[in-house]
């Protein structure tokens, strides 16, 4: 599990939340992985443990992972209940850098619609579900 | 870790020290609780080192008291050293000693030396048990001065800007230290710092210094949640920074300024619309522009 820290404002307790949600959303983390003791990530990321404990406590409030008693912390079998939700998310702040740039290049957004209607059709058949 | 009903393993209170007609520490009262990371920050001169310097009790309460471990340290310095590795900001090691000496040497007065965990730490460490002091590097020197503060498993690990002058790798070796120590259970680091982005890493709780006063105290996350940063943008270009009470501080040029705010939002968005300006963005303040705020804040006597 790599992740990485800045000290530019976010709390590295959110920080840390935020990107293990991203790593499952996006399928690098799998259900049922276990993610690393808070010492061993304490470490690695040269951070405080009880900071590493706080987001691993907020993670298991939203359902991300699961403390399996005696043995360590898991990604929760049914995929996070959040999942959708935090793809949305991704997804909704591309589709805001899109619509930003369209509107620079006077592209209204029905024909931006339009647009990605058609790379869809376009898109090989393996892609193209 | 959490430990919070166990006595303070450190208790100031209303410290006053002067040297001279200078008033290096003002009114001073902390309390650092037993298993957490205490970060001291502060710019040169703030008076972190005279405060540390009451607490081993080489300095004397001139008013308020000092209490470490429930013991006065002046009064009763056997109770209170051989529980505390503490590194110096100067790093007074003999010079003219071996580092296997120094080993030998300080082991003598704790104890509770732990020398499979010297032995470990100096193989980490990399040091030449036959080089002499005098001849190590700076990063080296550090590292023997921290190796010696860690090898009795201190209760209280107290470092003077333990950072200071070294290269990422030394100071990649001392936090790690840091939090070593404070996973062991009940262990407790106090640590003086200016590089306020390690602070940030490290810190459960936190105490600003400004000119011999603590000017905020509290837990990291309490005062991260409590800061906000807020862009704002005016109807017409300002040429100086606008008054906007309840800000901290103000930085930026034309429509759009950056400004750190403490708790206040909503008297302080208002207070920007009479100024004719909006939030823009909003976000959390890193802990250095919290203290930058805060500092320039004293140091133009708004709080």
């Amino acid at each position: 599990m790599q992740l990485h820290i800045t000290t530019d404002g976010v709390p590295i307790y959110l920080q840390i939340a935020n990107q293990v949600k991203y790593l499952v959303a996006s399928g690098r983390l799998a259900p049922g992985e276990e993610v690393p003791p808070i010492r061993v990530l304490a470490h690695q990321l040269l951070i405080n443990p009880n900071t590493v404990a706080r987001a691993y406590l907020e993670l298991e409030r939203a359902g991300v992972v699961v403390k399996r008693h005696g043995s360590g912390t898991y990604i929760s079998d049914n995929g996070s209940p959040l999942a959708r939700k935090e793809r949305l998310k991704i997804l909704s702040q591309r589709v805001d850098a899109l619509l930003a740039e369209a509107a620079h290049l006077h592209i209204a957004p029905d024909e931006l619609l339009k647009l990605i209607k058609e790379r869809h059709q376009a898109m090989p058949p393996e892609e193209n579900q | 870790m959490n430990a919070s009903d166990t006595p303070p393993v450190i208790e100031i209170s209303g410290l006053s020290r002067k040297f001279g007609q200078k008033l290096a520490l003002n009114n001073v009262s902390l309390t650092i609780p037993r298993g957490r990371v205490f970060g001291l920050v502060g710019e040169n001169g703030a008076g972190k080192t005279t405060l540390i310097k009451h607490i081993l009790g080489l300095l004397r309460a001139e008013s308020g008291s000092v209490r470490v471990f429930g013991f006065d340290p002046v009064a009763d310095p056997v109770a209170v050293l051989g529980r505390i590795g503490h590194l110096s900001e100067n790093r007074d090691l003999p010079p003219w000693m071996r580092v296997d000496e120094l080993l030998r040497y300080t082991q003598a007065f704790y104890p509770k030396w732990d020398r499979a965990f010297a032995e470990e730490l100096r193989k980490q460490f990399g040091l030449d048990p036959a080089a002499k002091i005098k001849n190590l590097s700076r990063g080296e020197n550090a590292k023997a001065g921290l190796l010696i503060a860690l090898a009795f498993r201190p209760e209280l690990l107290l470092l003077d800007e333990p950072s200071s002058g070294l290269d990422p790798v030394v100071r990649r070796d001392i936090l790690e230290a840091i939090i070593r120590t404070v996973a062991e259970e009940g262990r407790t680091v106090f640590f003086s710092s200016h590089l306020l982005e390690e602070v940030e890493r490290v810190a459960d709780d936190i105490a600003m210094m400004f000119a011999g006063k603590v000017v905020l105290t509290g837990t990291l996350d309490d005062i991260k949640d409590s800061h906000h940063r807020l862009v704002l943008r005016f109807e017409s270009p300002q040429s100086a920074a606008p008054k906007i009470p309840g800000v901290l501080s103000l930085a930026g040029s034309g429509r759009e300024w950056t400004a750190i705010c403490n708790g206040n939002r909503p008297e302080v968005i208002a207070a920007v619309a009479r100024a004719g300006g909006k939030v823009v963005a909003e976000d959390t303040a890193s802990l250095d522009e919290i203290f930058v705020a805060r500092a320039g804040a004293k140091a133009a006597g708004k709080e």
